[in-house]
């Protein structure tokens, strides 16, 4: 954990560094904030993982000499099938279409939409298909 | 010293360019040929010759180091190179001669701050500018509706015409002729044939052509003698037949 | 696998990537497809598509090379050539070249690389897949409109692409497209960080992660700060063209150079997302046919790392001819990107240096890539300094340069298929069919931008259908055709070598004597990749099980002294504090 937050750190700084050099420098504004939005998006999760990184033991991932029975154990759920994601991405197509082809395409895409979203959820929590 | 394709170009400033071109080409040829050397001969070296394993080696530290600094080196110094040339282009030096170039869809206008002089053309029938040989000339960019690009390849310069706001630049040609000019940044359905030239004639010609164009401009808005064609407001066809639809 | 079960390493077949999970059962035929959440079938499915779409993009390219053959060619008319070098740009960079390697290779190869069951959202992943592929629909659709697709270039330079100078569906179905296939990457972005932060296998720590992970790490790192930016860039765009906003025309107040601003911001680490995965692929390649591990591994991740920090503060060296942007900030951080690509090239021929070097398609490739992406960097050296840009900008010089370095990253892109492919089906390519379309892409690549670089330099502006005022040119065009011909060609051999090769060479787990984790399992690896995974003591963990007696050794050949670490490892060292051992180190002792 601790490399992948000195990682994202170091590029937060770098960008911040850079982003105030530009700003200073060419007091173009739109160049400064999205270089200072890059900063902080770099900052948020590298500061996260940095506080955790204090605060749990090392994982076998980051122990250089750990074994692979230690990483015995349930990694983690994984569906092994879902109809949502396509169900979503059709939504998502119609959706689209609506903003060139007309509004009614909305129908169809929020109805998809919608329903994946509430489908996935309850998928996810039931613990269904994993 | 080879030119590595690039030309010297008709103004001072193009001459400058041409000489950081050859610069960057010469440290171009030299490092490109040194790693196409050594990568050349590790092709033809080290070819597989049976099923050993080679040495494991992974880390060179000397090597390493070379090949950091020596281009950050490099690198330093041609940007060096780059400022000086960068300067010379981007600083505009006082002068009489001033040139207003619009762009527009799809052609050029020419005109003459304090005269009465305009030149403008579209698509094929291009116009001419005509400026003064050995004199510093102050070029304002502008556009009246998308982007455009004023590029001449004798002065190895291109600027973008931008609407709303006023690019600025100097060109100082030292070869008297005529040269061809095109919009470099796409613009539209005409783009490719968005035509103009640029006429370098000594001072007292210049001077001759923009009194006479001058008056000529005052008694009527119409067609001057180097004036191919006025700005009628409606787009014209090119001159080749074939067209969009 | 009888093989494999040495008892000097460690190996568990515990749950690990496998565990509680029966043997996949489910849906079968286009519904197994269309429901499918493994991140190998997802990824082929991006490979397939992302392939269609270079032959689709390939097409407009041989159409755009047929009709500038001649300087008043009659084949397109002004308007259709607007449309196919914009679907061309379009095509190939938003729907190939990314998707083939973040989507494709990437999300196949890096779960397996780093032993993890499956990626780490794979509804997610499967989602970004469905986005991917209705984003491409929808772009081309366009053709299918009475406007025609969107003919404003691929860089949509506000206030050319407002509503008044380009009316019409097409545009907006570029907008759609663009829209979709964002979120998709993002999506990506988001798995494949996660994937690599939280699902490596024990022992893999960050430090021994094949490079072709920590690219594609970087690669989703510059996805996630870029592409949220150009997806806000198109709504404004689309608020423009509808709802009579007006923040890219001056009409309203707003400005023009903001959407170039915006669009760069995105477009340069763009090039980056686009490049790192093949360099990766290409660093992968060289290693295993030169039997050797991967020269300066350390540097390679520092100089991986630097590209990806640089590129934010580089996007407005596409715009030195606004005339409005500062010039020197821009000059130096983009010639300084030369350093890291400079120390990439040097570690790949380090790593080929006194080793055993087999000339497969696949080696063929990345070397071949390593020459053309050469001559791609040397080149935009030049474009990096501002009196340059202002000389050669939007000439075909530029074109040349860029076709240079896509057509090196299509190089190692075939490499990796060669080279992974038999991993991902279990079958091995022809090889003499791979030699015939290597060469006729190396050379066909050269052939055609050698001409284009003259062409530039001889004036010759981009996105022209017509050069009647420069007749000389037709020569250096022609050449640059047949180029292009060759190129399409080799194309039509890879199809033709995939459908002959169908089910003929079955691969075995470690065709190559690779190096990285997915060649431990099988070809094709299991659902949820492994039965079982070796001790990770290095970054080539089945190389170490293979060779146990031929460890990386820490220094280079012939230095006696002991081992230090260079200063760029020691760079990176601060990164790894806590890690008393490097992953080489330890085998050293």
């Amino acid at each position: 954990m601790k490399v992948e937050a000195k990682i994202l750190l170091s590029l937060g700084t770098f960008f911040g560094v850079m982003c105030a050099v530009y700003w200073n420098w060419s007091l173009e504004n739109a160049g400064g904030v999205m270089m200072f939005a890059g900063m902080l998006l770099c900052f948020l999760p590298g500061s996260y993982y940095y506080w955790w990184s204090r605060r749990m033991k090392v994982r076998p991932e980051d122990d250089p000499n750990s074994t692979q029975s230690e990483g015995a154990g349930v990694v983690g759920s994984f569906p092994s099938t879902s109809i949502f994601p396509f169900m979503l991405g059709m939504g998502a197509f119609f959706v689209v279409l609506a903003l060139v082809f007309g509004i009614w395409f909305l129908v169809p895409g929020l109805f998809l939409a919608v329903w994946a979203f509430l489908g996935a959820t309850a998928e996810g929590r039931r613990g269904g298909h994993v | 010293m080879p030119s590595f394709g690039a030309q010297k170009g008709v103004t001072s400033e193009s001459s400058s360019v041409f000489h950081l071109w050859q610069g960057f080409s010469i440290g171009a040829v030299v490092i490109g040929g040194f790693v196409v050397v050594i990568f050349v001969y590790a092709i033809v070296r080290f070819r597989r010759k049976g099923d050993n394993i080679p040495r494991q080696s992974q880390y060179h530290l000397p090597a390493e180091v070379a090949y950091t600094v020596v281009p950050i080196l490099v690198v330093f110094g041609l940007f060096a190179a780059t400022l000086v040339v960068e300067n010379k282009e981007v600083s505009n030096p006082k002068t009489d001669v001033i040139v207003n170039v619009n762009a527009f869809q799809w052609g050029w206008k020419f005109t003459y701050p304090g005269t009465h002089t305009s030149v403008i053309g579209q698509t094929t029938q291009a116009p001419t500018m005509v400026i003064p040989v050995n004199t510093n000339v102050h070029i304002n960019l502008t556009s009246t509706d998308v982007l455009h690009g004023f590029y001449v390849k004798e002065f190895n310069f291109s600027r973008y015409a931008l609407p709303g706001v006023l690019n600025q630049f100097t060109i100082n040609a030292v070869k008297t002729g005529t040269f061809f000019g095109q919009c470099t940044q796409l613009c539209g359905l005409y783009h490719s044939l968005m035509f103009f030239n640029v006429k370098v004639v000594t001072m007292p010609e210049y001077t001759a052509w923009l009194a006479k164009t001058s008056n000529a401009s005052t008694s009527s808005a119409a067609a001057t003698a180097t004036n191919q064609q006025t700005n009628t407001g409606v787009p014209t066809k090119p001159a080749t037949s074939q067209g969009g639809n | 696998m009888a093989d494999l079960l040495n008892p000097a390493a460690e190996l568990a077949d515990d749950g690990h990537g496998h565990g509680h999970h029966e043997e996949h059962h489910g849906p079968t035929g286009i519904l197994k497809w269309m429901t499918t959440t493994d991140h190998k079938i997802i990824g082929l499915s991006y490979t397939v598509t992302s392939v269609a779409m270079l032959v689709i993009g390939g097409l407009f390219a041989e159409i755009i090379r047929a009709q500038l053959a001649t300087p008043d060619g009659h084949l397109v008319s002004l308007a259709q050539y607007n449309e196919l070098f914009t679907m061309h740009g379009s095509v190939m960079i938003y729907l190939f070249a990314g998707p083939f390697a973040f989507g494709g290779l990437a999300n196949i190869i890096v779960p397996i690389q780093i032993g993890a069951p499956d990626m780490a959202f794979p509804r997610l992943n499967a989602l970004s897949y469905w986005l991917y592929l209705t984003g491409a629909i929808t772009m081309l659709l366009g053709f299918f409109t009475s406007g025609g697709a969107a003919n404003f270039g691929w860089v949509a330079y506000a206030p050319l692409s407002n509503s008044l100078n380009t009316p019409g569906a097409g545009a907006d179905l570029w907008i759609g497209g663009l829209l979709l296939t964002g979120f998709s990457a993002i999506f990506t972005g988001v798995n494949l960080t996660a994937t690599i932060f939280y699902l490596r296998a024990p022992g893999m720590t960050m430090f021994r992660m094949p490079i072709f992970t920590w690219n594609m790490l970087v690669t989703a790192i510059l996805i996630l700060l870029a592409f949220p930016v150009l997806t806000a860039g198109l709504i404004m765009l689309y608020c423009d063209r509808h709802f009579g906003t007006h923040i890219f025309s001056t009409a309203g107040g707003g400005v023009p150079v903001l959407w170039q601003h915006i669009f760069w911001f995105w477009g340069h680490p763009e090039v980056y997302i686009l490049a790192l995965p093949f360099f990766g692929m290409a660093t992968e390649i060289i290693a295993v046919f030169s039997k050797k591990p991967v020269f300066g591994y350390k540097s390679m991740v520092f100089a991986t790392l630097s590209i990806g920090a640089l590129s934010l503060g580089v996007w407005a060296h596409h715009m030195f001819t606004t005339g409005v942007v500062l010039l020197p900030f821009f000059s130096i951080m983009s010639l300084l990107i030369a350093v890291p690509t400079g120390i990439k090239i040097f570690n790949w021929i380090g790593t080929m240096w006194r080793g055993e070097l087999w000339f497969s398609t696949a080696m063929l490739m990345s070397l071949g890539f390593l020459f053309t992406f050469l001559i791609g960097g040397l080149t935009g050296v030049y474009l990096a300094s501002p009196p340059l840009d202002f000389f050669t900008h939007d000439t075909y010089f530029v074109v040349a340069h860029f076709h240079s370095i896509v057509m090196a990253l299509v190089l190692a892109g075939m490499g990796g298929l060669y080279f992974w492919g038999p991993k991902i089906t279990g079958y091995m390519l022809n090889e003499r069919l791979g030699k015939a379309q290597f060469w006729l892409l190396f050379i066909g690549t050269q052939v055609f931008t050698f001409p284009q670089y003259i062409l530039g330099l001889d004036g010759m502006p981009r996105r022209v259908p017509l050069y009647i005022h420069n007749p000389e040119w037709k020569m250096l065009n022609e050449w640059s055709t047949i180029g292009a011909v060759m190129v399409g060609i080799s194309t039509i051999i890879f199809v033709v070598n995939v459908g002959y090769s169908w089910k003929r060479y079955p691969a075995g787990d470690n065709p190559w004597d690779a190096q990285t984790l997915e060649w431990f399992t099988t070809s094709p690896p299991p659902h949820h990749n492994f039965y079982r995974l070796p001790q990770i003591r290095s970054e080539r963990p089945t190389w170490d099980y293979n060779h146990p007696e031929h460890k990386s050794l820490a220094h280079g050949a012939g230095a006696g002294a002991e081992h230090q670490p260079t200063p760029l490892a020691a760079a990176v060292t601060v990164l790894e504090h806590g890690q008393d051992e490097g992953p080489n180190e330890g085998a050293n002792e």
